[in-house]
């Protein structure tokens, strides 16, 4: 009997090992069939002049440099006011916040504001910062909206970052009489620096590739030439590729697919900046 | 309750008592002298408030909830339980060795520099001049002298308590506190740094806080003895271990008692 038993559980175990296996099979077969469906149709769209030069012919040929440009700039723009202000708020809930009732509903409220959906965030950023504050539509307001956006992600990550810092180099530190800002400052954040970094690269890769935060607050159908100032419209990727697959009659797929691609590349080229600064960093470390 | 012949007093503590948040009252009523220039042993069975006074010592228990701290602990005269006491200061004073080493994510070098460093310390001669006092001071100046810029995680369990002694001798501080600083370690380091202790009673005021009662029994110039935060007795070490006048004393140190 007892040998039975333990055929069966094998059995049982190599049936569910293999469904396991499937199943991580099957879900990165999308991702990577999406990536080279994209590749093997956009690339050959993709030569220096689509990444160097302007649209021309109703955007059914030249470049499009414009939306790359302006992407850059938002993303720029968003790192401005949400990387300095979510670093700053985690340190302050991690390291300064009391434990209290006060201090929990910010966290609930952080942890619910990252899943609200970012058309919500555009329409409350038309509202406060292109009407009301009166940036119009801009590289400001959008970048504005998309901090907002993008804040819940920084704080979430950063303060998860410097509470695995552990606690006794707090105390240790602050016996040699270090001030609670010199221990934070020299052992706190550079501990907690490649954890931030994800937070803030996800945070802004996110930012980079959305369409409908921007699009009531900052993004251009089609513009001439590249914004002056900040307080011009922009075009940007997300929003580019979304005009000329849904709002171009007669646009030629590859430019379609080929846009595709360079908002693949930018965000995952930022990804893999975050995966090097991250190991350089905990092999500079040693440990 | 004093020896009637200590030495002069570096330390005095006075009706010392403290109660956590959560109600726990961890001192009672405690008061005694602490000799300059000897080692003070603070024994006792887990739970007695050890750990507790030495915190109150250098305000680390400024770091957890306290609902009720009364008495005074003066420190050559002055109140460090006062408000308006400069907690920084006092800090560098009075160094603080933990039961675990924990050693800081730096090289050897900076773990020594660092309180230094705080204190504002930018030049390289007295920066220098400290790693390698600290170092020979902890007994582990010949063992990482040509490593100074390794990671100090590296070093054995032993190297990096003794580290931790010597971050705290860099600072140059009147009073050392050490809390089970030997809970951890092989004979072998234990013996080093009990070692090191006879040699530093000479320019520093040491309180100890022992892991047995035979490390009590072997470096106490003076030792107290606390129960769940009273102090029971307070005695010249010799006769604390040999000639116990309290009862409960003599249960602890014969091993009658938990
Ligand atoms: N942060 C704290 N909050 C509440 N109670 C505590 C805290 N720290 C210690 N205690 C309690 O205070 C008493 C004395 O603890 P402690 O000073 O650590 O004693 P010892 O070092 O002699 O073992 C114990 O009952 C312990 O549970
Ligand atoms: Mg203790």
């Amino acid at each position: 009997m007892k040998r039975f038993f333990s055929i069966d559980r094998d059995i049982v175990q190599r049936l569910g090992f293999s469904f396991l296996t499937i199943m991580a099979v099957v879900t990165v077969v999308p991702i990577i069939s999406v990536v080279i469906y994209i590749i093997v149709q956009g690339g050959p769209a993709v030569s220096w002049e689509f990444i160097s030069a302007m649209p021309h012919d109703g955007m059914r040929a030249g470049g499009i440099l414009p939306a790359i440009i302006g992407t850059i700039y938002l993303t720029i723009g968003t790192a401005v006011f949400s990387v300095p202000l979510g670093i700053a708020a985690a340190i302050y809930l991690s390291e300064y916040a009391p434990d209290n009732r006060l201090t929990q509903l910010i966290r609930v409220a952080i942890i619910n504001l990252a899943g609200i959906p970012s058309v919500v965030y555009g329409l409350f950023g038309l509202g406060l910062f292109v009407l009301f504050l009166k940036f119009g539509t801009s590289i400001l307001a959008a970048s504005l909206t998309l901090s907002i956006m993008t804040l819940p992600v920084i704080i979430s990550a950063s303060e998860e970052a410097l509470r695995s810092v552990p606690q006794p180099f707090r105390t240790v530190s602050i016996s040699l009489g270090g001030t609670r800002w010199q221990t934070i400052r020299r052992i706190v954040l550079p501990e907690a620096l490649p954890g931030i970094l994800t937070g803030v690269i996800l945070g802004l890769e996110r930012a980079a590739g959305e369409t409908a935060p921007i699009l009531f607050t900052g993004a251009a159908f089609f513009l001439p030439r590249l914004p002056g100032s900040v307080f011009d419209a922009t075009m940007a990727l997300p929003y580019h590729l979304f005009v000329i697959s849904t709002q171009v009659p007669e646009m030629p797929i590859q430019i379609q697919y080929g846009t595709a691609l360079v908002l693949i590349v930018f965000v995952l080229g930022m990804n893999i900046i975050a995966t090097v600064v991250r190991s350089r960093a905990r092999a500079k470390r040693q440990w | 309750m004093q020896p009637a012949d200590l030495p002069q007093a570096k330390v005095s503590i006075q009706d010392l008592s403290l109660q956590y948040a959560d109600g726990t009252e961890s001192l009672r009523g405690i008061s005694f002298d602490i000799p300059a220039n000897q080692i003070t042993v603070l024994f006792g069975p887990a739970g007695g408030g050890k750990s507790t006074l030495l915190r109150c010592l250098n305000r680390l228990n400024d770091l957890t909830e306290v609902k009720k701290l009364d008495g005074k602990i003066l420190i050559e005269g002055e109140n460090i339980l006062d408000p308006k006491t400069d907690v920084i200061a006092l800090r560098r004073r009075v160094g603080m060795v933990f039961a675990r080493p924990v050693v800081l994510p730096f090289s050897i070098r900076s773990n020594l520099t660092y309180g230094l460093e705080l204190a504002g310390e930018r030049r390289k001669s007295r920066l220098t001049e400290a790693v390698e006092r600290s170092l020979s001071q902890a007994a582990l100046w010949e063992e990482v002298k040509d490593r100074l810029d390794d990671p100090a995680i590296a070093l054995s369990g032993g190297q990096q308590q003794r580290l931790c002694l010597a971050r705290v001798l860099a600072l140059q501080p009147a009073i050392i506190l050490l809390d089970e600083p030997t809970s951890g370690l092989d004979p072998i380091s234990t013996g080093k740094v009990e070692a090191s202790l006879q040699e530093l009673k000479k320019t520093y005021t040491v309180v100890l806080v022992p892991h047995s009662v035979q490390q009590a029994a072997r470096t106490a110039d003076f030792a107290a003895f606390f129960l769940q935060g009273e102090l029971v007795e307070y005695a010249h070490g010799e006769e604390a271990f040999t000639n116990p006048k309290d009862q409960r004393t003599e249960d602890y140190v014969t091993g009658r008692f938990g």
